[in-house]
């Protein structure tokens, strides 16, 4: 292995940095009732989304969601099959991928194998008519942004996975391009790397004011790093909201049960009061009574309560313990609690679930 | 049984190794013997030496006549295989990947159809297109181009298999590259490999051509050594064993060039995980 490791560096405090010291407000991007077709199939249902100027927004979902193919409208990668694409106000439906002046990460590695590292970060420079002194000064600044400025020389197959996003990320930015656009770029690495990139491509976004579209299936990368977030569902727009609102107030049952871990048990509605195990909690929204099954966090339920459980699992997560518990009516509960708790499988507990309002859906 | 499980003993490497070098080797040893002897009985030179004799050049004229339109026509060939067939594969790749069994069968098809076939359907095109741009031997390129068409087919797409050629593509267009500049500076300094493979054999293809330029009276290499051979038996032969050198060489060019650049390294990191 010729790659050095993946240490974060952090961002250089310079105002020599030409990219730095250009840091822009970023552009406005709108989907305005994007619809795409392949073949008989639709698969996005008229995605409406308005990012603001230097806001960094996931859509985040399952696979085969939408999510890449709304990216890849947004690219100029894919025709839409009806609706427009805004860069900055400026329709760009019929606009070629190469004059929408964006920067993308891929998911697969992407730098051009012939060229070394510099000369790749300078590749859209050179394709936009900066001469090759100027391009290679810039490349370098961008290389010194995510802090691989030492490997200028390097070939990309010299460079470990972590090292080769990197470098796709500055020759993404070195030309300050309107939207930047990640297509899951952390999918490939290790985790440790993956949580580390995720960070320096936060605060390099937020330091230079790019207006940012990130496209991930991993709840907490987009829990972690977006302004908002889009929860896609078959082709739809489920819910967009802070990581906050998704989190605590999801207005579907499927963003519900997508964002963050949920107990999924069985309730009773009656007058916007959902009764949950005996316990009583309030409903979000406006659900019909009767019959439904309620959606629990591991955080809302405690050790210690009226209801009577037996332990099915219990995991140690390093500053806290999560542990599935199984009630004497059948439901399955997950509750998170002190890591001095230790329980033991088959041991009997009680529980008792926090008045915090919460999403139910009607039983089918 | 040794380590390798199915390979064969040493042994047996040694026979197939000497069985097989054998039946290459005896009939080249055999005319470059031919070559070397005097009618008078012994050996000599005067073969060899005679190519550059003024005064045999008369009879030569044929075979250096043919060697040059061989040349231009190589040069040609290659140049439709650049031009024509790589940027067509490219596009079936990136464009139409459903046409790809489709275009593989076409391009595969001329190995199986004999020259003398392919010379009866050629031969009314020719007529048009003797009309249009002449009857210059360089025009059998077109044949050429169908001929070479297998071999260069396998070449690029091996090299096309190779690489991410969608990411690569995406990428570049995403960085503002147009489609002339990912072609000619993401696609082809990737693809060099393939495309010289393809080059190299393409040359050694139409060096060793005589059917299609026999049946439609145009002067190539060979036919101009059968023309040749009627008065002079022995320049042929020094010819045969000239061009099979030169393509022996082609052949250790491709080999060279697929093994040991830094490019054969470049390829691993496509398929390289994470760090």
């Amino acid at each position: 292995m010729t790659a050095i490791d993946d240490a974060p560096r952090g961002l250089p405090r310079t105002a020599d940095n030409a990219l730095l010291a250009e840091a822009g407000t970023g552009t406005r991007v709108e989907f305005r009732g994007v619809v795409k077709d392949y073949g008989p199939t639709r698969v996005l249902h008229g995605i409406d989304l308005d990012i603001r100027p230097g806001e960094f927004v996931s859509l985040l979902g399952p696979s085969g969601c939408g999510k890449t193919t709304a990216l890849r409208v947004l690219a100029g990668l894919e025709q839409a099959s009806g609706g427009s694409v805004l860069l900055g106000g400026q329709d760009v439906s019929g606009v070629p991928t190469n004059r929408r002046d964006i920067g993308m990460v891929f998911q697969a590695y992407s730098l051009f194998p012939h060229l070394r590292v510099v000369d790749n970060a300078a590749f859209g420079l050179r394709r936009r008519g900066v001469g090759r002194t100027a391009a290679t000064r810039r490349a370098g600044d961008a290389l010194d942004l995510v802090g691989l400025g030492h490997l200028a020389d390097r070939f990309p197959h010299q460079l470990s996975g972590g090292q080769q996003q990197r470098v796709a990320l500055a020759r993404a930015l070195v030309t300050e391009p309107r939207v930047l656009l990640l297509d899951e770029p952390l999918s490939a690495l290790d985790a440790k790397v993956r949580v580390q990139l995720r960070d320096e491509i936060r605060r390099i976004q937020l330091r230079l004011g790019t207006t940012t579209v990130f496209v991930t299936h991993d709840q907490e990368e987009a829990l972690a790093v977006s302004d908002r977030i889009a929860v896609m569902n078959a082709g739809r727009i489920e819910q967009i909201g802070t990581p906050e609102d998704l989190y605590l107030r999801p207005e579907t049952p499927g963003v519900a049960a997508f964002v963050g871990l949920s107990s999924v048990v069985p309730a009773t509605v009656s007058g916007g009061i959902a009764s949950v195990l005996g316990a009583t909690v309030p409903v979000v929204g406006e659900v019909a009574d009767g019959e439904a099954e309620a959606f629990i966090r591991p955080e809302n339920v405690r050790l210690g309560g009226p209801i009577a459980a037996v332990v099915q699992e219990s995991t140690f997560l390093g500053s806290m313990r999560r542990t599935l518990v199984r009630t004497e009516q059948g439901a399955q509960l997950w509750l998170q609690h002190p890591v001095a708790e230790r329980l033991g499988f088959d041991e009997r507990v009680t529980v008792g679930i926090a008045p915090v309002p919460v999403v139910v859906r009607p039983r089918g | 049984m040794n380590a390798a499980g199915m390979a064969p003993a040493r042994l047996t490497r040694w026979i197939i190794g000497v069985v097989v070098g054998g039946a290459f080797l005896v009939p080249l040893v055999g005319t470059f013997l031919y070559t070397l002897r005097d009618p008078a009985g012994g050996v000599t030179l005067a073969h060899w030496a005679s190519l550059f004799d003024p005064a045999h050049a008369a009879t030569l004229r044929p075979i250096l006549l043919g060697l040059g339109n061989s040349l231009i026509l190589a040069l040609v060939t290659v140049a439709i295989v650049l031009v024509v067939v790589t940027p067509t594969i490219i596009l079936v790749n990136l464009r139409f990947p459903a046409l790809r069994r489709a275009f593989e069968f076409v391009a595969l098809l001329p190995i199986s159809i004999p020259a003398i076939v392919l010379v009866v359907g050629l031969a009314p095109i020719y007529l048009q297109i003797g009309r249009a741009l002449g009857t210059g031997a360089w025009t059998l390129a077109f044949a050429y181009g169908i001929t070479v068409l297998p071999f260069a087919y396998r070449a690029i797409q091996a090299s096309l298999d190779a690489i991410d050629l969608r990411t690569l593509t995406e990428a570049a267009r995403s960085l503002g590259a147009g489609w002339p500049d990912v072609v000619l500076r993401v696609l082809v300094p990737n693809l060099r490999q393939g495309l010289m493979a393809a080059s190299l054999i393409s040359v050694a293809v139409v060096l060793g051509e005589f059917t299609i330029a026999s049946l439609l009276n145009k002067q190539v290499l060979q036919t101009g050594m059968v023309v040749v051979q009627k008065q002079d038996a022995f320049a042929p032969a020094i010819f045969t064993l000239l061009s099979l050198a030169f393509v022996f060489v082609l052949l250790l060019i491709i080999g060279s060039v697929n093994t040991g650049s830094p490019g054969a390294r470049v390829r691993k990191n496509t398929t390289r995980k994470a760090s």
